[in-house]
């Protein structure tokens, strides 16, 4: 915990208000406003199917919410574009890894650098100077980022023939590699044993060292309590509370909700 | 205004082929995400399978409704053990592969029918025998025949048939409960397998109706007819929202209201520069323009990726 | 990486084999007759062709059915500005570009309303789009007479450059060359940029966004790839090789008629693609060039065959050649999805995760 910073002193990142969003009859979302501010570790956590998921596809225009909207670094983000919001600087990773399969750790990481560089299709058919300067420092920024999650050995391995624990690093490092202002970790720990766990957590850490925001989804309560400067808590798609981690874990509501659960 | 009338009729009795035809493809499609490409051929199988069957019974002297009846039996056997078939040896063994290999797939057992159709039937137009008799009607001012009124009733019935089928019995539950959900129905003790293989079977078994509705309508029969059916179809299956049975039945009889009456006036709206040769493409022009607007189509419910 | 790996062999005299055996072909070819070039012609022009549609279906994983519908588009281009259908003689500088222009613009059309679809209905439509454009040509005889519908167009003037035909008998350095050796050279030449073009693409900004959109469009878009466009440049790539095609295809044949541009034909491409191996240069050669020769092989070997065995033609070659697609398309899927000779590194690993499959 870092009880040293005072969060509430720093800009805002990002404002959700009132985010609704629905499926046929199941309420996901329930118009929930929360706040991210600027440098922080902000954890979403909640039951199974509370919602964090659909928020965060909401959040990063894969999902078009049916009422409310995000404002980012101060203005709206547009719904249903995806490409722009990773333009304005937010990054994921999915709860189920998504990786480019049949392209290589370093290939994940360099489409990741896509959003941050201009080379077309004329450029790479004539091989033009501009061109392959440009590809030259997308691949080097790349490796840097493997090195960054520690798996720059295994660079020219396929994607799909990482461990478990790699796919989850080299997810990170392709969401670094777009210059995230915020990053957004779906469950990163899942299926994650103690150690590796601890790496994890000293890599977010890291991260937000290098200015980055974080917000986290998690469902191991101890690393989400002991990583997060502010939680909030949805159930049922409605936000339970926003605090932090001290006042988040001795709140009746928040208790219930995962009794009940 | 007679035209207009005209083509409503002409219209809807393509419409009712069509609507046989889409519900193979919704079927299918509902149930494990695959356009069969090779539903048309089907199709032209069980026209060329009863001009065969009919042609050489009425030969040897059976009256026209019974050559009638054994070449609907026997096209409709056929129709459903090649669905049966196709699904097993061709689709199952790539339930899991990704998402354009069956449809590869599909393309290639597309072309092995048809040339299989070709090798039996060879190259030449083959004439659908005379098993109805050739009545017209007039009615203000609207012509029909038998043929036209025994399409559009035999369709309207076995679409009955199939909605109570699907609605009211443990099978057409366990269709629909796989089609919301695979996952979820086979914990239920729901046998996909056993609920493909019926959907294509089902589908199947339409299609040998709709080629002999076709055969007998048209009065002749190609071993490349299938595929132009086909691809219309499917048209009609995406217009009223495929994998919904309804929008299948309704789609069909919309797209063949479309192109009747499209065929019957594109000279008009066009001021004569085309001409109704191109009746085939307002097919595609709606396929594109619903796909454009509403790609769930026009009762289909909104689906997305999940992410 | 091994493509590079394999096409800049690690030995310069690989590359003078293969040049060596480039050049003697055609002059090989020649001493069974000028037929035997023209099929090595055909089977370039497919190289060319299934790399072009590689492009769409490789490297973005778009199934482009229609894909002969930009060949047409680029070899009516060039007949109705090279021939006396309408008087106009346009030298070839312009016409290609006109006729890639054409079918690029055709690609955009077509694409823009339906690339934000699933795959499968991208299917479809770009069949139909195939089919729209036949029936145009087999009907845009009258009431004003722009394609001469089904009878075609014919006199269609070869490539010149310069004084230089590529029709007709030639001398060079004191070697006669015929029409179709001209030909070949400068179908090798174009097959040879449309190789370059490929490696460059596949290993660019955009080609690794094909492939990742290929490979999860979720993925690509969440980290900032703008799908919708450049699934657009894909296939306009794509068309405008396509178009391209079709010129020299005009040209070279001096005849066209909407009978070359049936369904099968864009099948049949999109055959070698997936034959040779999906996005595998070398792959997709190999498929070109085994599918063009195939028929022809069948045409030759076949017809005396059966005569051999039963008296007579029982199968119809053609149906016999059609069925042997349609198999080997279903049997490759089966048990070979990559393509007979995939990129190396995806051998070993049998299937993709099976999530891909449905979303
Ligand atoms: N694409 C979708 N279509 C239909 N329902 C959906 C979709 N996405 C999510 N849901 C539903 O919305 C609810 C919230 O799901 P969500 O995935 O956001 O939960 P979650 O908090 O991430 O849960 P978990 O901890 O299990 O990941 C669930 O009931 C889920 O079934
Ligand atoms: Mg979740």
């Amino acid at each position: 915990m870092s009880d040293n910073t005072n969060p509430t002193h720093k800009p805002v990142l990002l404002a959700a208000k009132q985010v609704a969003k629905h499926f046929g009859g199941v309420k996901a979302l329930r118009d929930v406003s929360l706040t991210i501010r600027q440098g922080e570790i902000y954890g979403l956590i909640g039951p199974n199917g509370a919602g964090k998921t659909t928020f965060f596809n909401c959040m990063t225009g894969l999902y078009i919410p049916d009422g409310g909207g995000f404002d980012f670094t101060g203005t709206p983000l547009v719904a249903d574009a995806p490409d722009q919001a990773a333009a304005r600087g937010i990054a994921r990773t999915f709860q189920n890894i998504r990786l480019f399969g049949n392209m290589s750790a370093l290939e994940n990481v360099m489409v990741g650098r896509h959003v941050r560089t201009r080379a077309g299709v004329i450029g790479a058919m004539f091989n033009s100077a501009a061109t392959r300067a440009e590809e030259a420092a997308i691949r080097e920024r790349a490796m840097a980022l493997l090195h960054y999650v520690d798996i720059a050995e295994r660079a020219d391995d396929l994607a799909k023939n990482l461990s478990y624990g790699e796919q989850r690093r080299l997810e990170i490092a392709r969401a670094l590699a777009t210059e995230p202002k915020l990053l957004c970790l779906d469950e990163p720990a899942a299926g994650m044993n103690a150690t590796e766990t601890g790496e994890l957590r000293e890599l977010i850490e890291g991260i937000r060292g290098d200015g980055t925001t974080v917000l986290l989804i998690e469902h191991d309560v101890k690393l989400v309590m002991g990583l997060c400067d502010r939680v909030a808590v949805l159930d049922y798609g409605a936000l339970v509370i926003e605090d932090v981690p001290a006042v988040v874990q001795n709140d009746q509501r928040v208790i219930e909700a995962y009794l009940g659960a | 205004m007679d035209i207009f009338l005209q083509q409503i009729v002409n219209g809807l009795v393509q419409g009712s082929i069509y609507a046989l035809v889409a519900l193979g493809y919704t079927m299918v499609y509902g149930i494990m995400g695959l356009i069969n490409f090779a539903h048309g051929e089907v199709v032209m199988i069980g026209t060329l399978t009863a001009i065969t069957v009919a042609g050489s019974l009425l030969a040897a002297g059976m009256p026209p409704a019974l050559a009638g009846l054994a070449a609907l039996i026997v096209a409709t056997l056929l129709c459903m053990a090649l669905g049966w078939g196709l699904e097993r040896i061709a689709y199952r063994p790539l339930r899991n592969a990704p998402r354009l290999t069956p449809l590869i797939t599909a393309i290639g057992m597309s072309i092995i029918l048809q040339n299989l159709a070709m090798i039996l039937w060879g190259r030449n137009y083959q004439t659908f025998p005379p098993l109805f008799p050739k009545v017209n009607f007039e009615l203000a001012g609207v012509h029909f025949t038998a043929v036209q009124v025994i399409i559009v009733l035999l369709s309207a019935a076995t679409m009955l048939s199939l909605t109570l089928l699907v609605y009211r019995t443990k099978l057409g539950m366990a269709m629909r409960a796989t089609a919301q959900n695979p996952a979820v129905a086979g914990l239920m003790g729901v046998n996909s397998n056993r609920v493909i293989s019926a959907a294509f079977v089902i589908g199947s078994a339409l299609a040998a109706l709709a080629g002999i509705m076709v055969g007998a309508y048209y009065e002749i029969a190609h071993y490349q007819m299938g595929f132009m059916l086909g691809l219309k179809a499917f048209t009609a299956a995406v217009l009223g929202g495929i994998g919904n049975l309804l929008g299948a039945m309704a789609g069909g009889i919309l797209l063949g209201l479309i192109e009747a009456l499209g065929a019957g006036y594109i000279g008009d709206l066009t001021g004569g520069f085309l001409g109704s040769h191109y009746q085939d493409i307002f097919a595609f022009m709606v396929l594109i323009v619903v796909l454009m607007f509403r790609p769930s189509g026009l009762f289909g419910e909104k689906t997305g990726d999940r992410a | 990486m091994s493509i590079k790996n394999w096409l800049l062999p690690r030995s310069t005299v690989g590359i003078g084999l293969i040049a060596i055996a480039l050049i003697a072909l055609p002059f090989a070819l020649a001493t069974g007759g000028q037929a035997w070039v023209r099929i090595a012609n055909f089977a370039i022009l497919y190289v060319f062709l299934a790399l072009g549609l590689n492009i769409v279906v490789g490297l973005a994983g778009l199934l482009d059915l229609g894909y002969i519908a930009f060949y047409a588009v680029g070899a009516y281009t060039w007949a109705l500005l090279a021939s006396p259908h309408f008087g106009l003689h346009l030298p070839v500088w312009a016409i290609l570009p006109i006729g890639a222009a054409c079918a690029c613009v055709a690609g955009v059309l077509l694409g823009s309303p339906t690339l934000k679809l699933r795959g499968d209905y991208l299917a479809i439509v770009t069949l139909g789009f195939g089919e729209i454009v036949r029936i145009f040509m087999n009907n845009l005889n009258a009431p004003i007479n722009i394609t001469n519908g089904a009878q075609g167009i014919t006199l269609i003037d070869p490539v010149k450059i310069g004084d230089f035909s590529f029709a007709g008998n030639s001398t060079i350095f004191g070697l006669t060359l015929s029409g179709p050796q001209k030909y070949y050279f400068l179908l090798v030449a174009l097959a040879l940029l449309v190789i370059v073009v490929n490696l460059r693409l596949q290993n660019s900004r955009i080609g690794r966004a094909w492939q990742a959109i290929r490979e999860d469009e979720i993925a690509a878009k969440a980290v900032g790839i703008n799908t919708r466009n450049v699934k657009l440049l894909a296939f306009a790539m794509g068309a405008s090789f396509g178009g391209i095609a079709g010129g020299v295809f005009a040209a070279m044949q001096g005849f066209v008629s909407p009978e070359s541009f049936s369904l099968i034909e864009s099948v049949m491409i999109l055959a070698m693609v997936v034959l040779g191996g999906m996005g595998h240069i070398p792959g997709v050669i190999l498929g070109a060039v085994l599918l063009a020769i195939l028929p022809e092989a069948l045409r030759y070997g076949v017809a005396p065959l059966q005569q051999l065995l039963f008296g007579k033609v029982l199968v119809d070659p053609e149906s016999l050649r059609m069925l042997i697609f349609g198999l080997a398309l279903v049997l490759v899927m089966r048990f070979k999805p990559a393509g007979l000779w995939p990129a190396p590194e995806r051998k070993a690993h049998g299937n993709p995760n099976p999530e891909e499959g449905r979303a």
